[in-house]
């Protein structure tokens, strides 16, 4: 095979002039990028159930007469046919091209007496172990002397080289070639530079030409060329990065200067998507925060029931989850959506429990209702050593919830993380409806503001009170599920959370739902913000001295109770 | 009567004469049956047994402390802890200092965990630790500073109830967290260990140990005549006034806040106190003292002992602390369900403790301080 000339200057330019709109198509990827996940797990779903086996065997029949053929090309005498052959196959679009061809580039790629290709796995010693080079069945060991070598002189080592960091770009499937034009940055070389402008003329895919034009122009600023840092500017890629940090030491000023003024604006960018992350992790803490308390938001805000075993609750909920996907296995996902109402349920029965068994009997003593919980909370973290176990349990996270959305090179963003923020939101969201717009919400306000009154209104107190107190365990289940996803599931699990809960509750405002959402975020974003320049424990002792500090300024919170009820 | 000073009018109550009485012959009991009773007989006290009456007694001063901030003033502290372990930092740091050269790696200034960490100084909060009169105003001075800045913001701004005892426990927790750095120069997660001697004498030896228990028993008896000496004193009547009703004490002009930080921090010294008596004993601190756990733990002893009673924290913190000790070593997951279940009953059925049972008997006899009604304090 012949690659094409290089590409001289005036091509070059006339690139240049292209690229310079590069930007555009790369943001229009990125927007793209969301669809392109949601697609892709869409389609791993039904490939999954859809794969018909049938056609599937004709196809491989089919395949492999083609297969057969394209190797029996290799088996000739001529140089130059081998080079062709060898083109062939990288244009065959056969999955198993990369390994014919680095078996042929290592020498082991072999004939048989009888005529079938088989790759040697290990070609040193006299015994062979072999595989069919079309089935990549194991054929068990070959002595040398049955096998004849493929052989190749340097001119076709080189090829070879070039052939295999490309073999992918040719590929159908556009996650490989994705792949392959990732591989491809800060790799390319002069053998390689020529075909892969024309390769990048007859990609299909804007973000894989992207990518491939990337690649392609960290090699011409390697080789000195200024156009090249147009193709570049605006990629957040650390390979980007590296190759104009090496152009830094170039002789040509106008070059230097170029790379400089590039690599400033690159680092811009990197600020801004480091500003994002930050806050992403900021909003995912505070969801966290929010979701463990909002329950007591309820209990201590709305009933001013201090329960110190909220935590304990909380990691009922999370034990709901893992003993769901002990329950039905191989089933994570399904079991994680089932442990919602599950964990709610199981959360808001020992809740009421507690009420009924304790609560009840120290009305009107809060600092006893205290205490008391407390001895609940160590009562229900020794149960779970002495039942389950006092390690901690692994929970699954099932596949729609892992890995990450890329948002640029620089920014990813991890799923399990946004699922949890969204179901905080949601949950935070019903329980605003319920105490807003349901007769439950409305009874539990009444009681809350004047007992007596209420009473007399005919409000049945204890019913408000056996439900509110359900209600408000319940959502510490459904914290626990959640926290499943993100944290380890041990007994200590709820003692982690109690004092920052409190903490978020009583910043926010007692009694009041939306000062513990606002509460429970800003404290996430604090935090994180901190946690770069004061390390993760002293970024926590900073909050915890800002709040207490903040609650000697204002004793009711961020969002303190107005009228009457403020003073009960 | 009345025209005693107030410090000696403890003496005048029939409670504090028995309590002292009892504290004393038991004292002496155990000391003569650690010394005149010869090792092996069924009577002898061994020299551990001594040590672990040692720490019981560090632990009832705590208590007292406990008790004379909750009992008297309503202000549930669910952070003494922080000021109990303060004290016994400031002691670890004298005991560190009194290993000298010895230490591991034989440097003659630092500590073993900072040559460890390759500090080639004292860090300068560590200088002046190795004078014991230095070291020994520090755990009152520690633990009492912390007390008056935190206590004077919160009371300052009148945050009490529910309010305090939350952020007090984010106080412990954030202490905990500090500690347990070792950038802080406080060993971080090992502590202070490997303590030789105090004030020359050797702290393995039975002698000392005996020594640091009977000092136990006199700080515990001084502490309680102290906290006695407050509560039945105007001050005292003012404490409790506060803690009945707050706003109705505040309307006939008392100055609340600084009836309630001066108690605050001398509660905290006491426990500081504590703190230095009880780390000696046990040879080691470390930031699992701060923790909030351990500070929940002190208020179910004053609590399962009757609270605002003094005598009662006593028996309590003795009496939940030798349950532990028992429970730990015959069966140590059963600790934390009886733990768990002691803060269920006492809260529940016995809201006045141990005292109240006691004092069921003598009903009859007028003592103020015990016509204590729960409902009204924590409102």
């Amino acid at each position: 095979m012949r690659y094409p000339p290089m590409p001289g200057p005036a091509a070059v330019g006339a690139r240049a002039g292209s690229a310079a709109e590069d930007s555009e198509p790369m943001h229009a990827a990125t927007r793209g990028s969301w669809l392109m996940v949601l697609v892709l797990a869409l389609a791993f779903v039904l490939g999954l159930t859809l794969t018909a086996p049938v056609s599937a065997q004709e196809a491989e029949a089919a395949d492999d007469t083609a297969a057969q053929a394209l190797l029996e090309a290799l088996d000739v005498s001529s140089f130059s046919a081998k080079g062709e052959a060898i083109e062939a196959i990288v244009r065959s679009d056969d999955p198993r091209a990369r390994d014919w061809l680095q078996a042929l580039l290592d020498g082991r790629l072999q004939r048989t007496d009888d005529g079938r290709f088989v790759v040697a796995l290990d070609n040193s010693g006299r015994q062979w172990p072999v595989e069919d080079a079309l089935t990549g069945e194991a054929l068990g060991e070959m002595s040398r002397r049955d096998l004849e070598r493929i052989g190749i002189n340097n001119a076709l080592r080189n090829q070879l080289r070039s052939a295999i960091a490309v073999v992918d770009l040719y590929a159908a499937d556009v996650g490989l070639r994705r792949a392959s034009a990732e591989r491809l940055l800060g790799e390319v070389d002069g053998d390689l530079a020529g075909p892969l402008a024309k390769v990048i003329e007859e990609e299909p895919d804007a973000r894989v030409q992207e990518r491939l034009i990337q690649a392609l122009a960290i090699y011409r600023l390697e080789q000195g060329e200024f156009a090249a840092i147009d193709d570049l500017r605006g990629s957040l890629h650390p390979r980007v990065r590296v190759a104009f940090n090496r152009v830094l030491n170039s002789d040509d000023p106008a070059l230097v200067d170029g790379a400089r003024e590039a690599l400033n604006s690159i680092e811009q960018m990197l600020k801004v998507n480091r500003a994002v992350e930050t806050l992403y992790f900021g909003l995912s803490l505070g969801s966290v925060l929010v979701l463990a308390a909002i329950g007591l938001a309820i209990t201590f805000g709305v009933m001013g029931v201090i329960n110190m075993a909220h935590g304990e609750l909380i990691m009922l909920g999370a034990y709901t989850t893992w003993a769901m996907q002990q329950l039905l296995p191989g089933q994570p996902g399904l079991a994680l959506i089932l442990a919602i109402p599950a964990g709610f349920l199981v959360a808001a029965l020992a809740g009421i429990a507690i009420e009924r068994g304790v609560i009840q009997f120290l009305k009107g003593r809060p600092l006893e209702t205290l205490l008391a919980t407390f001895g609940i909370s160590l009562i229900l973290q020794q149960l779970v050593r002495t039942v389950i176990s006092p390690l901690n349990r692994t929970v699954i996270t099932p596949e729609w919830m892992s890995g990450s959305i890329a948002i640029n090179d620089a920014l990813s963003l991890t799923l399990n993380r946004m699922v949890v923020l969204g179901f905080a939101l949601v949950v935070f969201a019903a329980l605003v409806l319920i105490m807003r717009r349901t007769r439950l919400g409305l009874e539990v306000r009444a009681v809350t503001q004047n007992r007596a009154m209420a009473r007399s209104m005919g409000i049945r107190a204890t019913r408000v009170d056996i439900l509110t107190f359900a209600l408000g365990s319940g959502v510490a289940g459904l914290a626990g599920v959640a926290l499943s996803q993100l944290t380890n599931v041990g007994p200590n699990l709820g003692q982690n959370y109690i004092i920052d809960s409190f903490m978020v509750v009583v910043f926010g405002g007692v009694g009041n739902l939306w000062g513990t959402l606002v509460a429970g975020l800003s404290l996430g974003v604090i935090n994180q913000v901190l946690e770069p320049w004061a390390g993760a424990v002293m970024a926590k002792i900073i909050v915890l001295v800002f709040i207490i500090l903040f609650i000697q300024k204002r004793p009711r919170g961020l969002f303190p109770q107005k009228g009457r009820a403020a003073e009960g | 009567m009345q025209s005693r000073s107030w410090l000696m009018r403890p003496f005048g109550e029939r409670s504090t004469l028995i309590f002292l009485a009892v504290l004393l012959a038991a004292m002496a009991l155990v000391t003569l049956m650690h010394l005149a009773v010869p090792p092996g007989h069924s009577l002898h006290v061994s020299a551990y047994t001594v040590n672990l009456f040692g720490k019981y007694l560090s632990y009832a001063l705590l208590a007292v402390a406990v008790d004379l901030v909750w009992g008297y003033l309503g202000i549930l502290s669910l952070g003494h802890g922080a000021f109990f372990a303060m004290g016994g930092y400031a002691m670890g740091m004298y005991l560190m200092r009194q290993i000298g050269d010895r230490g591991v790696y034989g440097h003659p200034v630092l500590p073993d965990f900072m040559v460890f960490l390759n500090w080639d100084s004292l860090p300068w909060y560590w200088h002046g630790f190795d004078m014991a009169g230095f070291a020994f105003l520090m755990v009152l001075l520690a633990p009492g500073a912390l007390a008056l800045i935190f206590g004077f913001l919160a009371f300052r701004s009148r945050v009490t109830g529910v309010y305090l005892s939350i952020i007090t426990q984010a106080l412990t927790f954030a202490l905990m967290l500090a500690f347990f750095r070792n950038e802080m120069g406080f060993g971080g997660n090992n502590g202070l260990t490997d303590f030789r001697e105090i004030l020359g004498f050797n702290l393995r030896s039975s002698e000392t140990r005996l020594g640091l228990f009977l000092a136990s028993g006199v700080a515990l008896a001084v502490g309680y005549l102290l906290c006695r000496a407050i509560v039945t004193s105007k001050l005292g009547r003012v404490c409790v006034a506060t803690r009945d009703a707050e706003a109705r004490t505040r309307f006939l002009g008392y100055r609340v806040e600084r009836f309630q930080l001066f108690v605050f921090v001398v509660s905290a010294m006491l426990a500081g106190l504590a703190g230095a008596l009880y780390v000696p004993q046990v040879g080691i601190i470390n930031p699992s003292e701060f923790s909030p756990l351990f500070s929940i733990e002190i208020v179910l002893w004053v609590a399962l002992g009757g609270r605002a009673t003094l005598y009662g924290a006593v028996i309590g913190a003795i009496l939940v602390n030798y349950a532990k000790t028992v429970f730990t070593g015959v069966m140590p997951d059963a600790w934390l369900f009886a733990l768990g279940g002691l803060f269920v009953l006492v809260t529940v059925f016995l809201p006045r403790g141990v005292a109240g049972l006691l004092s069921l008997r003598l009903r009859r006899r007028r003592d103020a301080d015990a016509s204590f009604s729960a409902k009204e304090a924590s409102a």
